[in-house]
């Protein structure tokens, strides 16, 4: 793949109004949110019908950087009125960019639903295993035993797999990387831009400040060499048994199936009533 | 345009089918929900009629999802509106409130019942005054509506539409168990007989760039629909004009709030609506909103018939509230009732708005039942 310079990208696509942005040293959002523009730049999608919508947190300031059509909306409600807006104009391609906290938490419920219904919708999510804004209290995806300012003495509940429970739940893609892993990630998130219903891909990314010098990973390079540890790629994971993968994250391509979306549904029902009205043949 | 039910002529339908007729004429065509009762019987309209109109009616997890669902219809470019009852409607607040501070036209209708919370789901009340006045955090200002009857529930629908989408806020039909699943006989306008409100939409690049500026010195900023190419930022944060937040800065802050409440109260002479009987020379006055009206209106005449020169201000239009013309009737009146369902609402308003001119007295009645108009009638005669 041919790599446009990051400078190109940024002139074509980000706000310069709103630079710089918030995002503290190290951050991974900044890399996420560059394979995401790359990823619509590659494609060559028309920016006009793009949507970004986002909830509460650090990554969901996001849709304020980009010069895109943008709704940030309340802590962990992003897919809810996503949904309004993709089924009141389903024109629109719509992109969620949310935090662990704001999908899996507070949001979880719109989150399972939303992918039950296969919205047409596709989601970037930063998963960095705590509430990075509030100041590092722990999040629903901290494994066990990784400290928060709501955890001082390690986390004792057991993490939701957000890959996994969206697997479950019925979405068309699902993908995990760690924003290292910046080819997949690019790929992985054309590849969603481009299927209808419901699409994930996740970033294990790093947060020096309100999680890793918590963790004693204080920089951005020490977070990464810890995904490098504690991230197992899928093809190799199935060979593994259970006790090996304890306190293991699996990375890959979870999910690529091809039910209808919401939107086709929501047509077809469409027909379906003006035909038992007797309106429509 | 063909419709699901007749128009042009009358039908004997309950409140909450009124609702949701005079919902698809108004031009919704967003409709997202959760059951609850008393105001399922509005989703149910929805769910029959939306998609034959070419319209989207979705039951959705829940009230906050409901109310999220129609404000980003509503952003892309749809008329929508939700229904709910007290506990629902107070899983609304938050987003409620994001409607208010992002200027979105929505419609929410809150068919109360008893509370506080589950209390009594099928039974009336008018205990939600206050929570759809103040029920969300912050300064802000909406506007809240009120029927009494079937009629007044559908033409007020039409209206809580037009009102949204002139003044870019969402408005509250509070309505109750009472009037939701009673019928009448309501006049079902044809399309043409009906007044609509478009939202203003930017005319050029320039009121494009400033969504919450104003361009037209109203206070009222055009909507820049999305998907139109104005690349539009929205959030629920402090902004300034042009949608950036701000959230640090007091002078942004205050100018975005007092615009978004200036809106309102700088416009209560064509928000505000009330209906008066036997006012006129009247030295006992009732002040009384929704269903309760119905009780009002019977014991002014009774009131009348015993030579007691009794009246009655219903009001439509709970809030922006017009305490300069409370105040102005208590000075002419010896004394003001405010019979209402609940243990005193609207009286704190009435109280405040009468200015101590006249005493001010509350019927308070709650249960579920309506005041007979005989309760009013004792209470003003002792």
């Amino acid at each position: 793949m041919y790599l446009k310079s990051a400078y190109d990208i940024r002139e074509k696509y980000l706000r310069k109004d709103m630079l710089p942005t918030i995002f503290c040293p190290g951050c991974g959002i900044g890399s996420a949110l560059q394979y995401t523009l790359r990823a619509i730049d590659d494609l060559g999608l028309n920016q006009d019908e793009i949507v970004w919508v986002s909830g509460i947190g650090c990554s969901s300031r996001v849709p304020g950087f980009v010069n895109f059509d943008g709704l940030h909306t309340t802590h962990g409600r992003a897919l809810a009125f996503a949904t309004g807006m993709k089924l009141a104009n389903p024109n629109l391609k719509i992109i969620a960019f949310m935090g662990d906290g704001d999908a899996a938490a507070i949001g979880g419920n719109h989150f399972i639903h939303a992918i039950r219904r296969n919205l047409d919708v596709t989601v970037i999510l930063i998963n960095n295993f705590t509430y990075g804004m509030t100041g590092g209290q722990v999040a629903p995806t901290a494994l066990k035993g990784l400290k928060g300012t709501t955890a001082p003495y390690g986390q004792f509940e057991n993490p939701f797999d957000i890959a996994d429970l969206a697997v479950s739940a019925g979405a068309n893609y699902v993908a995990r990387w760690s924003v290292f892993n910046y080819l997949q990630g690019i790929n992985s998130i054309k590849k969603a831009l481009q299927k209808e219903g419901f699409t994930l891909v996740e970033f294990l990314s790093p947060c020096p400040v309100s999680f890793g010098r918590r963790n004693r990973m204080k920089t951005a390079p020490e977070l990464l060499r810890w995904y490098q540890k504690i991230t197992v790629p899928l093809a190799k994971a199935k060979k593994m048994k259970p006790e090996e993968l304890e306190g293991k994250i699996v990375i890959g391509e979870f999910a690529d199936r091809d039910r209808p979306g919401l939107v086709r549904e929501y047509e077809a029902y469409k027909k379906r009533a003006k035909k038992m009205m007797g309106w429509e043949e | 345009m063909r419709y699901p039910f007749p128009v042009g002529r009358s039908d004997f339908i309950q409140g909450d089918e009124a609702i949701a007729r005079a919902a698809i004429l108004a031009g919704c065509r967003f409709y997202a929900g959760y059951p609850i009762t008393p105001a399922s019987e509005i989703f149910e309209a929805m769910a029959l009629y939306m998609p034959l109109v070419d319209g989207v009616s979705i039951q959705m997890e829940d009230e906050l999802a409901s109310m999220a669902a129609i404000i980003g219809a509503s952003w892309a470019g749809a008329k929508a509106m939700t229904a709910t009852s007290g506990p629902g409607f107070s899983l609304m607040q938050e987003n409620l409130g994001y409607a208010v501070m992002t200027e979105t036209p929505v419609v929410v209708v809150d068919v109360q019942r008893g509370g506080p919370s589950t209390g009594q789901p099928t039974l009336a009340a008018q205990g939600d005054i206050m929570q759809a006045i103040w029920g969300t955090h912050g300064d802000h200002s909406l506007i809240v509506l009120s029927p009494s009857t079937v009629q007044e529930a559908f033409d007020l629908t039409i209206r809580a539409f037009n009102l949204a989408e002139k003044y870019r806020t969402p408005v509250v039909l509070l309505t109750d168990a009472e009037i939701a699943h009673m019928r009448e006989r309501v006049y079902i306008p044809r399309p043409e007989e009906i007044e609509l409100i478009e939202r203003k939409l930017p005319r050029n690049e320039e009121e494009a760039r400033l969504p919450f500026g104003d361009p037209h010195g109203d206070g009222v900023p055009p909507m820049p629909i999305f998907g139109r190419g104005y690349r539009t930022y929205v959030t629920g944060l402090t902004h300034d004009e042009y949608g950036h937040p701000k959230t640090v800065d007091a002078e942004v802050h205050e100018r975005l709030i007092r615009r978004i409440i200036g809106k309102i109260e700088n416009n209560k002479a064509d928000i505000i609506t009330y209906d008066s009987y036997e006012l006129d020379d009247a030295e006992i006055a009732i002040i009384s909103t929704g269903i309760v009206s119905r009780s009002a209106i019977r014991a002014v005449k009774i009131l009348r018939e015993r030579g007691v020169k009794a009246g009655l201000l219903k009001l439509n239009t709970i809030w922006p509230f017009d305490f300069d013309m409370i105040e102005e009737l208590a000075e002419r009146v010896r004394k003001i009732y405010v019979p209402e369902m609940n243990l005193g609402q609207l009286y704190h308003l009435v109280r405040e708005g009468a200015n101590g001119k006249a005493e001010v007295e509350l019927i308070a009645k709650i249960g579920g039942e309506v005041h007979t108009p005989m309760e009013i009638v004792e209470r003003v005669v002792g």
